[in-house]
């Protein structure tokens, strides 16, 4: 079930799908090492909502819901 | 390019590139010490940064590149890292090894750029730096299989604690002194990429040779991957305007053929780096429980998390405003016992004129900063190092981006309504140039504690004392708290016009990395400190010395100090006299004395009123006429235009120099009931008086809005190599207290 990285909640995994659009946040995104078929957790929210904490390839982001919601992702497998 | 048979004598040169965040300046300042030679690459407000490679027998150059995730050539930091690397900057001689620093706790993700300088065609060294925390994160890393599978030199440092230096330094000179190893085109990532475009590369590399453009094939990867990049630009506006249609074209037979541009080249480069680290980096699956996690846990709770950063701001805030008050005042005092040791030794005159309000002053005025910076880059390298910095920027993050900038602005800013010198250099924890820009020219509109003299002066003075609900409430209050948030409130308006149309272009993204915590490093922290206290004083510090020398001489030409300094020497003879007088109740001594008294008191007041006729006759007084009928509009006499220009060294010497104006001396301060009295009194050649309260709210206005700071605007330079910005700063911000002011002017004018 595809659903978009800013829906997951806090201790939940999902695997990447796709990263939506083609221009430079997108591009980042991928840098950062978020590639299809990757693993990705959500760690927790800033006090105010947003940002939000992911954990990918060992280490640990901050992404900003204008970013998190670019990337397609799917839960379980 | 240089090759290796450059002798012995001459400079060799490396370059050392890496991530943000990895200890790449900790990493500098190991190698080199603390001598860097700082200036911008041409053309773009790059920092470039050159020091010297210490405790080699050759003489080796290390340029520090700014720390970026990528080469993409996107922004201009990274075309520059570039151009530097492949050696095609002028002014700069051509890097000979290119020093790779990786964070050894995230190899992965370190390993992309990496993987694109390896592309380059330079020897490279890979240092895998923050080696200490490896173990700490329960990983295992086997840097000799990843040197063996990469060919190329591989070194593990900890840089803040001074590890693994040694070891680079020799692997650096080895590897100078070693003939040049090319990697073999398999070992590269390039040879993941999709076969249709290579071929594609090819056939634009052919193209751009016939045309005249020989271009190295990592360009002409860049110029086919990054759609509008900085090297397309720049082929355009070298005249080669077919590059456009020649790279569509290109594109959309790489569509064609199943090629998904830009995102091949980054799943090819992480599949390459899983081939690179497999088996050699493994990870124990605890870090999820780690302790980093549990402090996490409450730091960025949603209640415990914000009054936790509330309280570590406070302390910050409350430091550099109070705390720094003792090693200012001391500082101050010191300088009134150089005064007035100089004061006994010369004769009134030029030169003692000079020492004491020239060059004492403008020294203090330097010196004055440093308590503040200290203690701000404390904190911050404190904070940084341990890696609560990157969590203030995420608790703070969403506030500043209704404001259009982000979570790490907000240090900065804070630091500047104590003072906006420690606040525009703290803007270096910015890692978005755009973003950066914009808050180092939004500090100087956060009120600084050197504008509270000028408010408490002018409210305590025209601001009727009203108390409302019961004593409560005072209205001087009320306008007190109004000017200091002022600046504040204009702030957010001019965030968004410079964001708007002086730094259009690549959206804002906010990909931070949270580091885990760790203890801070005392070596970093007194590095950190030392290296901004030091760059201050040395590099902005000359500059506001020279401006209040400047502001001196302009106040003391051309007018004839005979009379005055006549005056002055007589006064100081009848007060040493008095000093020694012996106090007796004997009628004729008493009487002496009072007659003393009273000689010395009209010496004062000659000596006041020659001051305040000097002042007007000085360039500063003829500037000052010159310029009233443009501040006339504002509310303001010839008085006031004087004082604002002369408190362009420091905001708090409009106090001094309207006590001068008035005939009161130069010694009175925002309490002083004289200096109050004096300005109640003034009037006008029609009869009205000077200042009404629409004359004091005018110029409080102006205060609140204006770039009346020289050290601020000589930080500034300094912070972005550049008189450009420190002159828009005066330009933007004198304008906006110019109309702030002529509105609160007509405002109060037509309301009373």
């Amino acid at each position: 079930m595809s659903m978009r990285l800013d829906e997951l909640n806090p201790g939940e995994s999902a695997t990447i799908v796709e990263i939506l659009g083609n221009d430079v946040i997108a591009s980042r995104l991928m840098e950062m090492g978020l590639i299809d078929g990757e693993e990705i957790s959500m760690i927790g929210r800033a006090p105010m909502g947003d940002p939000t904490e992911f954990s990918i390839r060992g280490y640990r982001l901050s992404l900003r819901k204008t970013e998190s919601s670019r990337v397609l992702v799917t839960k379980g497998a | 390019m240089p090759t290796a048979t450059v002798s012995e004598t001459s400079t060799r040169t490396v370059a050392l590139i890496g991530n943000p965040n990895t200890g790449k300046s900790s990493l500098f300042n190991a190698l080199c010490g603390l001598n860097a030679r700082v200036g911008n690459y041409p053309g773009v407000t790059v920092e470039q940064k050159v020091g010297r490679l210490t405790g080699s027998k050759l003489s080796i150059d290390v340029i520090d590149l700014p720390g970026t995730y990528s080469l993409a050539a996107r922004s201009a930091d990274e075309a520059v890292a570039v151009n530097v690397l492949s050696g095609e900057l002028a002014h700069q001689a051509a890097p000979e090894i290119a020093i790779v620093i990786l964070d050894a706790s995230n190899i992965e993700r370190n390993f992309y750029l990496f993987s694109q300088v390896y592309e380059l065609g330079l020897p490279v060294i890979a240092v895998l730096n923050m080696w200490d925390r490896v173990e700490a994160e329960g990983l295992t890393v086997d840097a000799e299989v990843i040197a063996k599978r990469l060919g190329v030199p591989v070194v593990c440092t900890s840089a803040n604690k001074r590890k693994g230096i040694d070891e680079l330094r020799s692997t650096i000179e080895q590897t100078l002194q070693s003939p040049r190893t090319k990697p073999t085109s398999a070992q590269l990532a390039r040879a993941q990429f999709p076969e249709a475009f290579q071929q594609e590369a090819q056939k634009l590399s052919e193209w751009l040779h016939s045309n005249g453009r020989k271009t190295s094939l990592y360009k002409v990867d860049r110029l086919l991957i990054d759609s509008d990049g900085h090297f397309q630009k720049s082929l355009c506006q070298s005249g080669l305007h077919e590059i456009n249609t020649q790279i569509e074209q290109a594109r959309e037979r790489l569509r064609g053929a199943g090629c998904k541009v830009p995102m091949f080249e980054t799943k090819a480069r992480y599949g390459w780096i899983r081939q690179l680290i497999d088996g050699a980096v493994t990870r124990k699956e605890t870090r999820s429980a780690s302790s980093s996690d549990r402090i996490d846990q409450w730091l960025t709770h949603r209640w415990v998390g914000m009054l936790i950063f509330a309280l570590i701001m406070f302390v910050v805030f409350q430091s550099i405003w109070w705390v720094a008050k003792w090693p200012m005042d001391g500082i101050q005092w010191i300088q009134g016992l150089a005064s007035g040791g100089i004061e006994a030794f010369l004769p009134p005159g030029a030169l003692r004129s000079l020492l004491v309000d020239g060059v004492i002053a403008g020294v203090g005025g330097v010196v004055l900063f440093v308590p503040q910076i200290a203690i701000l880059f404390f904190f911050i390298a404190v904070l940084e190092d341990c890696g609560y910095m990157a969590r203030a920027a995420f608790v703070m993050d969403k506030l500043m981006t209704s404001v259009g900038l982000s979570g790490k602005s907000f240090l900065p800013l804070m630091s500047s309504f104590a003072c906006a010198v420690p606040g525009i250099m703290a803007t270096r924890t910015i890692e978005s140039r755009k973003d950066r820009m914009v808050t180092l020219l939004i500090a100087p509109l956060m009120s600084c504690s050197a504008r509270i003299p000028v408010y408490v002066l002018m409210v305590s003075a025209f601001v009727p004392a009203i108390k409302y609900a019961g004593g409560w409430i005072s209205l001087q209050g009320i306008v007190l708290m109004g000017m200091q948030s002022i600046g504040a409130i204009v702030a957010i308006p001019v965030a968004w016009l410079l964001k708007r149309f002086l730094f259009p272009g690549e959206p804002a993204t906010f990909l931070m990395e949270l580091h885990s915590y760790k203890w801070p490093s005392m070596v970093v922290i007194y590095q950190r400190v030392w290296e901004r206290v030091v760059s201050f004083v040395a590099r902005a510090g000359s500059l506001i010395f020279c401006t209040t020398i400047l502001i001196w001489a302009a106040c003391y030409f051309p007018g004839d100090h005979r009379l005055l300094d006549e005056s002055v020497a007589t006064l100081e003879q009848l007060q040493k006299t008095q000093a020694i007088a012996p106090v007796s109740l004997e009628q004729t001594q008493m009487e002496e004395n009072q007659i003393r008294e009273k000689q010395m008191e009209e010496k004062l007041g000659e000596v006041n009123r020659l001051r305040s006729e000097l002042i007007e006759t000085s360039f500063l007084g003829m500037a000052g006429h010159r310029i009233e009928p443009i501040v006339r509009p504002l509310g303001w006499d010839w008085k006031i235009g004087v004082a604002v220009i002369a408190s362009f060294p420091a905001r708090e010497v409009i106090i001094a120099t309207l006590g001068t104006i008035y005939s009161l001396g130069t010694g009175e301060d925002e309490k002083s009931q004289s200096l109050q009295d004096q300005m109640q009194q003034a009037r006008r050649p029609d009869g009205r008086p000077v200042f009404s309260l629409a004359t004091a709210m005018s110029i409080m206005v102006f205060f609140a809005l204006c770039a009346q700071c020289s050290a601020t605007l000589m930080t500034i330079r300094r912070e972005t190599n550049s008189w450009r910005w420190p002159i828009f700063s005066f330009v933007y911000m004198t304008t906006l207290a110019y109309i702030g002011a002529w509105l609160t002017y007509q405002f109060f004018e037509s309301w009373s």
